[in-house]
C-alpha cells in the first residue's frame, strides 16, 4: 500500500492484468508514441502518460500503437474480443467517439444479444473526459449519458485512483463490453492503492459520507468535487450523505434508493449536459422509487446546456464548482415540501 | 469448355451452390405467401462468390457478412434448419429470434455474422486476423461487403489498418450492381480494384458468374494471407435475381433486366454446363442433388412455419453474460 497518483494506479491495473493473462493487449493512438518514427519510441506512453513504460516490458506485439483511425482500431479491438482476446482500447478523448460511434451503438453493445448469446465481446475501451483544460468543445465533453442509454455494456466512472485500479481489473475480466471513463483531473489525484492486483465489483456504489440531512449522488470527478462542499456545508450545519455510484451500468439502484429515502432530499451532481443527463436519471429514480419519502424538490446540478467553451474564465463559469453543491444542498434543504395528494 | 481446376470438388460445390440457391427461391415463395416477417434480402444469383471462396476456409476461419448473408452462412457451414427457424423468429434459431434474416449467424463455425449496418463489420475481420497472428495460428478472416458498403469509410480505414499491420484479410466486395435502387456505376467513383492498389493491396477483379474463377482467384488470396503475406482486395461482380429487400417492386430496373441476368448470368446454370462439358458429371448425378437440395430446403421452412417462438422469458436474457 502506498500512495499513488491515478495515472499511476491505471498503469498498475494494465500492467498486473497483461502479466496475468496473456491475451490482455493494448491498442490505441500513440499509447507508446514514436510508432514508425526516427525519434525515442514509447515517446508519449499515452497522450496523458498513463500507458508510458509498457512497451518496453510487453513489446509492440501487446502494446499496439494504430493510425488516427477509431473506427478501424475499434472494430478491430471488438473483432479480437469476438476471437477471444481480451484487447484494452483507448479512445484518446470521449469526443473522439463521433467517428467510431456505431462500432459502440450498433456493433459491441449489440452482439451478445443480437446472436442471441452464442459469442461474447469481452472488450474494455478507456477514454478521457471533463472540462478545465481549455480544450474547448471537442475534447473536453462530458458524454457518459449517451452510452448509458445502450444496453449491453457496462461503464465506469472511477472518481479516484482506489476505485480506478480495482474497476479497471475488473472491466478487462468482464466477458461483457465496458467502457472506462477517466475524467482528466483524476490522474494526479492521489490516493493510498494497494500495491498487489485488485477487482471491485460493478454495481456497487460508495457511500463516502453518511451525514443525513441531504443525498448527494455525484458521478466521476464531481464525486470530488463534492467532497469540497462537504466541510463548508457542516460549517453550516448540514451533514450530506454523498453516494458515488462508480458505476452507471450496471447501477447501484438499492444503495442510491436507500440514501435518499434516509434523507428525503437530494443534490445530484454531473459533469455531462442536463438534458438526459445522469442526474436527470437519478431524479427520475427519486421519482419512480421513492415519491413518499421526499421532503423536497430534487435538484439538479449540471453545466448549462452550452458546448464547452474555450476561454477560462467561460470555461470556470461553465464547471459546477463546490460553491455550486453548496447552493443546491441549501436549496434542497429549504425547499417547499413536494405535496402529496390527500387520499 | 476448359476443363476444371485441379484441386474444386465439383459435385460438392455444385451442391453447395444449389442449396443456396434453393434456399431463397424457397424464401421468395414462403414471403410471397405473407408468413416471414420482418425485410428479407436474398442471395439469388451470388452464390459462385460465397461457394467458391469457402470452399477455401476452415471452421476457425472468420468470415464477417452483411445483411445479405444466408448464402455466407450456408456455405461457411451454417445448419440449414437454425437459419430457417431464425428467419422465421422462432425458437431454435440460430440466434434464438434475436437476431432475424438481418444478423443470422453461427460462431461454431466461424460465420460471425451477418451485420446489417453497411461497412461497420468490415473492421471486425481485421480482429479476427489479428488474434489469428497474436496466437502465432495460420487463420485467415473475410470481410465481404457489397458495392454499397465499398462507399462507407469503415472500409477505408479498415483496409489501410489492415496493410499498416499486415492482417491475414480478405475483403471481398460482391457488386450486384446495386446499393438498394442507386447504380453501381454512378456511385462507386473509380474502379474498385484501384482504391486497393491506394492502399498497397493487390485488387483483383473477379466473375462472379464463374464459380471456378472465384475460387481460383480468392484462392489465391486465401494462400497469401495464409503465408503471412497480408490483405487482399477482390472486386466480385455478381448479378442480383430479386430485389434489394423481397417486396420491392425493382421500379429502378431496366425492362427485362432480370430476365436476361437469370438467362446469361447464372452462376449455377454455367458450372452445371461447364461440368458436364467436362465430363465431371452426369445430368442424373446432378438432377438428384437437385431433388436433394430442394427437398432438404423445403423441410426445414416447413419446420420453421411449425415451429413455436421464443418463450416471452427470452425477451431479457443474453444482454449480459451474467443475467
Amino acid at each position: 500500500m502506498s500512495i499513488k497518483t491515478t495515472r499511476d494506479a491505471i498503469r498498475e491495473a494494465l500492467a498486473s492484468e497483461m502479466e496475468r493473462d496473456a491475451r490482455v493487449f493494448l491498442i490505441g493512438e500513440d499509447i507508446a508514441g514514436g510508432m514508425g518514427a526516427p525519434g525515442e519510441q514509447d515517446a508519449w506512453g499515452g497522450v496523458f502518460g498513463v500507458t508510458k513504460g509498457l512497451l518496453a516490458r510487453f513489446g509492440r506485439e501487446r502494446v499496439v500503437d494504430t493510425p488516427i483511425s477509431e473506427t478501424a482500431f475499434l472494430g478491430l479491438g471488438i473483432g479480437a474480443a469476438n476471437a477471444g482476446l481480451r484487447p484494452v482500447v483507448e479512445i484518446m478523448f470521449v469526443d473522439f467517439f463521433g467517428v467510431c460511434f456505431d462500432q459502440v451503438l450498433n456493433n459491441m453493445a449489440k452482439f451478445r444479444y443480437m446472436y442471441g448469446g452464442q459469442g461474447a465481446t469481452p472488450i474494455t475501451v478507456r477514454t478521457t473526459y471533463g472540462a478545465g483544460y481549455g480544450a474547448a468543445g471537442q475534447h473536453s465533453q462530458t458524454l457518459y449519458p449517451i452510452f448509458a442509454h445502450i444496453p449491453g455494456i457496462k461503464i465506469a466512472l472511477p472518481s479516484n485512483a482506489y476505485d480506478a485500479k480495482g474497476l479497471l481489473a475488473a472491466a478487462i475480466r468482464d466477458d461483457d463490453p465496458v467502457l472506462f471513463f477517466e475524467h482528466k483531473a483524476i490522474y494526479d489525484q492521489s490516493a493510498e492503492v494497494p500495491d498487489e492486483a485488485y477487482a471491485l465489483p460493478f454495481g456497487e456504489a460508495a457511500v463516502i459520507a453518511e451525514g443525513g440531512d441531504c443525498c448527494v449522488v455525484a458521478f466521476g470527478n464531481m464525486v470530488n468535487v463534492a467532497r469540497q462542499a462537504l466541510p463548508l456545508l457542516e460549517q453550516e450545519g448540514i451533514a450530506v450523505t454523498l453516494v458515488d455510484p462508480r458505476t452507471i451500468a450496471p447501477l447501484d439502484v438499492d444503495t442510491i434508493v436507500e440514501a435518499i429515502e434516509e434523507c428525503g432530499r437530494l443534490v445530484v451532481v454531473d459533469e455531462a449536459s442536463p438534458v438526459c443527463s445522469m442526474a436527470s436519471e437519478i431524479a427520475a429514480l427519486a421519482a419512480t422509487h421513492c415519491p413518499t419519502a421526499l421532503k423536497a424538490p430534487v435538484v439538479k446540478v449540471n453545466p448549462p446546456a452550452v458546448p464547452v467553451p474555450f476561454s477560462p474564465a467561460l470555461e470556470a463559469a461553465y464547471l459546477p464548482g463546490a460553491a455550486d453543491i453548496v447552493a443546491a444542498v441549501k436549496r434542497a434543504m429549504q425547499g417547499t415540501p413536494v405535496r402529496t395528494r390527500s387520499a | 469448355m476448359s476443363t476444371l481446376s485441379a484441386g474444386l470438388d465439383a459435385l460438392h460445390v455444385y451442391r453447395q451452390l444449389r442449396v443456396l440457391r434453393e434456399f431463397e427461391d424457397q424464401m421468395h415463395a414462403a414471403i410471397a405467401r405473407g408468413n416471414v416477417p420482418g425485410f428479407t434480402h436474398l442471395y439469388a444469383g451470388e452464390e459462385a462468390s460465397a461457394v467458391g471462396l469457402c470452399a477455401h476456409l476452415r471452421a476457425t476461419d472468420i468470415l464477417c457478412s452483411t445483411h445479405r448473408a444466408h448464402g455466407h452462412y450456408l456455405a461457411k457451414g451454417g445448419d440449414l434448419e437454425a437459419l430457417a427457424l431464425e428467419i422465421h423468429g422462432k425458437e431454435g434459431g440460430c440466434c434464438g429470434g434475436k437476431g432475424g434474416t438481418m444478423h443470422v449467424a453461427d460462431w461454431s463455425c466461424g460465420m460471425w455474422g451477418a451485420n446489417s449496418i453497411i461497412g461497420a463489420s468490415v473492421p471486425h475481420a481485421l480482429g479476427a486476423a489479428f488474434a489469428f497472428r497474436y496466437r502465432g495460428e495460420d487463420g485467415v478472416a473475410v470481410s465481404f461487403g457489397g458495392d454499397g458498403a465499398s462507399n462507407q469509410g469503415a472500409g477505408f480505414e479498415a483496409m489501410n489498418l489492415a496493410k499498416v499491420l499486415n492482417l491475414p484479410v480478405l475483403f471481398v466486395l460482391e457488386d450486384n450492381g446495386y446499393a438498394e435502387t442507386t447504380a453501381a456505376g454512378w456511385a462507386c467513383a473509380g474502379r474498385p480494384v484501384d482504391r486497393a492498389a491506394g492502399f498497397g493491396i493487390p485488387g483483383v477483379e473477379v466473375d462472379g458468374t464463374d464459380v471456378v474463377d472465384v475460387w481460383t482467384k480468392l484462392g489465391e488470396g486465401v494462400r497469401l494471407a495464409r503465408a503471412g503475406q497480408g490483405p487482399s482486395f477482390f472486386h466480385v461482380r455478381v448479378p442480383l435475381f430479386h430485389g434489394h429487400y423481397e417486396g420491392d417492386p425493382e421500379t429502378y430496373r431496366a425492362p427485362g433486366e432480370v430476365k436476361r441476368l437469370r438467362e446469361e448470368a447464372d452462376c449455377l446454370k454455367k458450372f452445371r454446363a461447364r461440368i458436364l462439358g467436362a465430363g465431371q458429371a452426369d445430368a442424373t448425378a446432378l438432377d438428384r442433388i437437385d431433388g436433394e437440395c430442394a427437398a432438404r430446403v423445403a423441410a426445414a421452412l416447413a419446420k420453421a412455419q411449425a415451429a413455436p417462438f421464443p418463450a416471452p422469458a427470452t425477451l431479457t436474457t443474453d444482454v449480459y453474460a451474467k443475467a
